[in-house]
């Protein structure tokens, strides 16, 4: 089986939000939840850098370590989904998780939270492939009919990737080679502990 | 009062020494850097509270936050000091209360029981131990089921079962914990005046409270040594609590997500301490000691039991009355 992954080639990004709108439209997520976000660092700066960034869906995943209902669980493509019908809103994936992925909709008042909500790699939930309530709860699940996360086909300079972690990886790390630099596989060190996969550091370019 | 006053300052300076760090965000000092193995380096070096984030388009601001790896050592602190040596240090407390209840059993009135009752404590005093103590019980368990019911109970009742218990278990937490915030303000008004380390003290550490031999009863006040750091235990560690508790109840809304980390490991540690003690407290009370428990039951204690481990109070409420029939 493929391990799913996602890889954002910040050299690309144009923080066009493509990718967060699309992933908001397909899966119809409510207000103020965002399962994908783009984050500029070195705004305006030498070295501006865009990543577009959503859950990772970790080797080891913290967030279900730490769930006091052990709400998560691992797909056979390496996917880390959840159960809305579990989840207590207890916050907890929040803190532990390293990309910020968990959004909670506001279920009372103050703080209470209501069940947690995040990025499926288009995979649905524990409900029945393409059911009416699985997309109620988790979004289309565009895996099941054979599609890849729609973010990463939305994006309109093919900076995002989703797919086979290998496969990606080998794109991604064809392209360093192509153009002489890269920055790095964003998040994929936190979430795979497999190092930064590819790339010289930018100004160490391949002769 | 002045004491009072002086104790609550102290408490909130160090409630806001403690998350000083996280509240503020101070100017960035240096620009994030460019590639991922610069910004997870660059992020060791970033201080609590300083923001190390970028720019996000969205109005959720702690979004800009592009790599968190504490997030990991949050979850391995949650599970190693809290879960692992918290089960074991509370297995502990049983097993040794357990042993010393095989070893020494029931500690008996030595004179017998007189017959003739004594008041210790009033209706008001019992309502506000008995506010705090159910509360605590309710609050125990409840947050005893979110650290080790995955473990304990959910392979019992299934997994849909022990969401629903939890998810209730949540609702319960929260607001028992208003309960439990009155209850610790109240015993603070009500008994903190006999709480001060007093001259009877010395002695009393010095006999073991006397309870490790049959016939040794240290003189005592209204409450002896063990008392009032159980006294201080609640007051001191159930604040910092209670505070911990008001950041996780408001998530974000005082503090970064450094501080909502800080504030849940430090809830956890604090509260499966404060269990240990209260399982002491709640064994001396109840099997440990013949008498014990009518002092928080009826109110009434037996007279000679009064003797035994509170002759200086018995001494100077005698007087009292006697003065007062006397006028």
């Amino acid at each position: 089986m493929a391990r799913m992954k996602f890889l954002c080639d910040s050299d690309r990004c144009i923080e066009c939000n493509a990718c967060v709108t699309a992933c908001k439209n397909e899966h119809e997520v409510p207000w103020g939840i965002n399962r994908r976000r783009v984050v500029t660092i070195n705004d305006g700066k030498p070295g501006e850098k865009s990543i577009s960034m959503a859950c990772m869906h970790c080797t080891d995943a913290p967030c279900a370590a730490v769930c006091p209902v052990d709400c998560f669980y691992k797909t056979d493509d390496g996917v880390v989904l959840h159960s809305k019908d579990l989840c207590i809103g207890c916050g907890y994936c929040f803190y532990a998780c390293p990309f910020g992925a968990p959004q909670y909709p506001q279920a009372g008042n103050f703080g209470s939270r209501g069940k947690m909500d995040k990025c499926t790699f288009c995979a649905g939930g524990p409900e029945a492939d393409g059911s009416a309530e699985e997309f109620e709860k988790y979004g289309t699940n565009r895996l099941a009919e054979g599609k890849l996360p729609l973010c990463a086909e939305m994006c309109s300079t093919k900076a995002l990737l989703a797919g086979d972690g290998d496969i990606i990886a080998s794109i991604y790390q064809e392209r360093v080679t192509k153009r002489g630099y890269g920055s790095g596989a964003w998040g994929w060190a936190t979430a795979y502990k497999t190092g930064i996969q590819a790339g010289p550091a930018p100004g160490e370019r391949k002769g | 009062m002045t004491i009072l006053a002086t104790l609550l300052r102290a408490l909130a300076l160090a409630a806001l020494f403690a998350f000083a760090g996280t509240l503020t965000a101070s100017a960035q000092t240096q620009p994030p850097a460019t590639s991922e193995k610069d910004l997870l380096e660059y992020l060791k070096t970033c201080k609590p509270g300083q923001p190390c984030d970028g720019r996000v388009t969205i109005p959720d601001r702690k979004s800009g936050t592009l790599v968190q790896p504490e997030g990991r050592g949050w979850q391995e602190r949650m599970e190693g000091p809290v879960k692992k040596w918290g089960g074991w240090f509370l297995i502990a407390v049983v097993v040794l209360l357990a042993l010393f209840y095989m070893v020494r059993g029931k500690v008996r009135v030595d004179a017998g029981l007189s017959g003739r009752k004594i008041q210790r404590f009033t209706g008001f005093e019992r309502f506000v131990h008995w506010l705090t103590a159910t509360a605590f019980i309710a609050l125990g368990l409840t947050g005893l089921n979110i650290r080790f019911g995955r473990s304990v109970l959910m392979p019992l009742l299934g997994d849909d079962g022990f969401a629903a218990l939890s998810a209730l278990g949540k609702t319960v937490h929260n607001f028992t914990s208003f309960a439990f915030m009155v209850g610790l303000v109240l015993m603070v008004l009500i008994w903190i005046r006999h709480n001060f380390p007093a001259k009877g003290d010395g002695a009393w550490i010095a006999a073991g409270g006397g309870i490790l031999k049959k016939g040794v009863h240290p003189p005592a006040g209204k409450f002896n040594f063990g008392q009032k750091l159980i006294f201080w235990a609640v007051i001191l560690v159930g604040a910092a609590i209670a505070v911990t508790g008001l950041l996780m109840m408001f998530p974000f809304y005082f503090s970064s997500l450094g501080g909502m980390q800080q504030a849940t490991f430090l809830h956890s540690i604090l509260a499966i301490l404060l269990i240990g003690v209260i399982l002491a407290h709640i064994y001396i009370g109840t099997l440990g000691m013949q008498g014990a428990f009518d002092a928080m039951g009826t109110g009434q204690v037996d007279l000679n039991w009064a003797k035994e481990h509170h002759s200086l109070w018995v001494e100077e409420t005698q007087a009292r009355k006697g003065g007062a029939a006397a006028e």
